[in-house]
């Protein structure tokens, strides 16, 4: 539905996007996700022809964003960030606005614009002005704007991004819905958003593609191996001894706390070392009062790629 | 309904649900009738021309507090953004936001006919210079808004817009009034880009082409050159 090809945007000298290519299929919700600043917003900017590229080709649904402007709006949804609205609107008159702006035929307008607002459960403050609504509600009237003409691809710039947990909550519940009929292009900074509510994720730094891929794929990708975290009674210069001895492990670290021990075991990749470790251990009248297995999640990766330092679990 | 009735719509109900529109029409309304009653104690003729002259010197200064917002709080607030990736030509957005400007101007001056009303009871006035008088007004606020949208379109801030607008309206004023009762090609070319000879023209009772013809072009370029620079953005 999207296709993006070496697309590039230069500020003065510096490249807020570099070059990247990416697609976005039918039906599925891929998750721009990048630290502030990495050129998320830019790229959004650029598919929703409000801004052109310095270089490389966009095309949305078939349309090049550049030249056929209007047929890319035509279906496109799109949330900016922070969700500008007129503040002395009301609900109901602001999405009346909007679909006629998108073009929304006369006979079809009630009901599409009754649809999104049950759709996004704004129902109750409709009558309101929006400059007296909470961001919640904000964004959700945003929400509902962007599908008042029944785009076929959405695209949702930090949607949930200034909310309270629970508002949060209800925003990604109701893209999760939206997800199961449109093309959904969204971005955000926030990782667990990504594992709830993205097929495939790409991060994005300075500008650059650094990964691509589902959010399980990528992490066991990017496991350097498996980390072990021990609490053991017994003596610890002989259990750290053949701990070391066990075939695969690649670093020890014992941490003496007299009568308890504690270690940290890192393992080569895709070996489970942890029955090893148990029978070693009690070999050495050592005592395991507590094994645990860390699972790299999608925050180490997103840390470890966007500032490429290799962090040292304990 | 096509997207410029719908832009000029909403433009013209946030005129109304602001403060704006009526501040505008009652400073307006305290100036214009100070003018008319000084003008007409002073000549004792039952005519508007006097205290037209003056009233262009105040829908210079309004005329850009009414189109500084325009576009200037769109870009401020981030509202151009979904304005913009909407499907709309630029154009739309642009003509659209003119009409519902010149719109509230025409609604601010319509009071002045109140004025005539009274000319009629107290003397009996031409009425042909009256309605030529209007049709200038209405003309000549057709330019002033187009040159209030440009500078409304260039910038984020609603001051600057508005005090730029009022600078460049003043100085087409000027150079107009400056180039009275001087001979040469210089003054003359000053008197046809001022906007006073060709607005002085109609409050005596002529509707002459090259009058009409300069307010409608001069308008229609600078609306072609805002579109232009909203359009800028696309491309730049």
């Amino acid at each position: 539905m999207i296709k993006v090809e070496q697309l590039a945007k230069r500020y003065a000298d510096v490249f807020a996007v570099d070059h990247i290519s990416f697609e976005v299929n039918q039906g599925e919700i891929l998750g721009l996700l990048g630290p502030n600043g990495a050129g998320k917003t830019t790229t959004m900017r650029i598919l929703t022809c409000y801004m052109p590229a310095t270089s490389g080709t966009a095309t949305v649904a078939g349309y090049d964003v550049f030249r056929d402007s209007i047929s890319v709006r035509k279906q496109i949804g799109y949330l900016p960030e922070n969700v500008p609205l007129y503040p002395e609107m009301r609900v109901k008159e602001y999405l009346t606005f909007r679909a006629k702006l998108k073009k929304v035929p006369y006979r079809e307008r009630k009901s599409k614009i009754n649809e999104c607002i049950e759709k996004c459960r704004i129902k109750e403050v409709q009558n309101q002005i929006i400059g007296t609504l909470s961001k919640g509600y904000r964004q959700r009237v945003g929400l509902a704007d962007t599908l008042v003409h029944d785009p076929k691809i959405l695209i949702l710039d930090e949607p949930t991004i200034g909310l309270d947990p629970n508002q949060i909550r209800q925003v990604r519940q109701l893209i999760k819905e939206l997800g199961e009929k449109h093309t959904i292009l969204l971005s955000t900074h926030i990782l667990p958003e990504v594992e709830m509510l993205c097929g495939r994720v790409i991060i994005i730094n300075k500008g650059k593609i650094v990964a691509m891929d589902t959010p399980s794929n990528l992490e066991s990708q990017l496991k350097s191996g498996s980390n072990i975290v021990l609490e053991v009674r017994g003596n610890g210069e002989k259990i750290k001894n053949a701990l070391s001895g066990i075939k695969g492990v690649k670093k020890v670290v014992w941490h003496d706390k007299g009568e308890v021990n504690n270690f940290a075991v890192e393992a080569e990749k895709g070996m489970d070392i942890r029955e090893d470790i148990f029978s070693n251990i009690v070999k050495n009248n050592g005592v395991i009062r507590e094994m645990k297995q860390i699972a790299v999640t999608l925050e180490e990766i997103f840390h470890q790629i966007t500032t490429q330092e290799q962090e040292v679990m304990t | 309904m096509t997207s410029t009735g719908t832009i000029f719509q909403r433009e013209i109900n946030a005129y109304f649900l602001s403060p704006i529109a009526y501040v505008v029409i009652a400073v307006f309304m305290v100036f214009s009738g100070y003018f008319f009653s000084v003008m007409l104690g002073l000549t004792q003729e039952a005519t508007l021309r006097y205290s037209l002259a003056y009233t262009q010197f105040i829908l210079s200064i309004l005329t850009p507090v009414i189109t500084m917002r325009l576009f200037a709080e769109e870009n401020k607030t981030g509202t151009i953004e979904p304005l913009m990736t909407a499907p709309v030509t630029d154009f739309s957005v642009v003509f659209g936001k003119f009409l519902s400007a010149w719109a509230l101007y025409n609604i601010m001056i319509a009071p002045t006919a109140f004025y005539i009303i009274f000319l009629a009871w107290v003397g009996s006035p031409d009425y042909g210079a009256i309605i030529s008088s209007y049709i200038g007004l209405i003309l000549m606020g057709g330019l002033f808004v187009a040159i209030g949208l440009l500078v409304s379109a260039v910038t984020k801030n609603q001051i600057v817009a508005a005090v730029i607008g009022i600078v460049a309206l003043l100085i087409l004023l000027v150079i107009g009034l400056a180039s009275t009762g001087n001979e040469g090609w210089f003054y003359s070319c000053l008197s046809y880009i001022g906007t006073y000879d060709h607005w002085d023209t109609f409050t005596k009772g002529l509707i002459d082409t090259r009058d009409v013809v300069y307010y409608s072009s001069f308008t229609a370029l600078l609306i072609f050159v805002a579109v232009r620079i909203v359009e800028s953005r696309r491309w730049r």
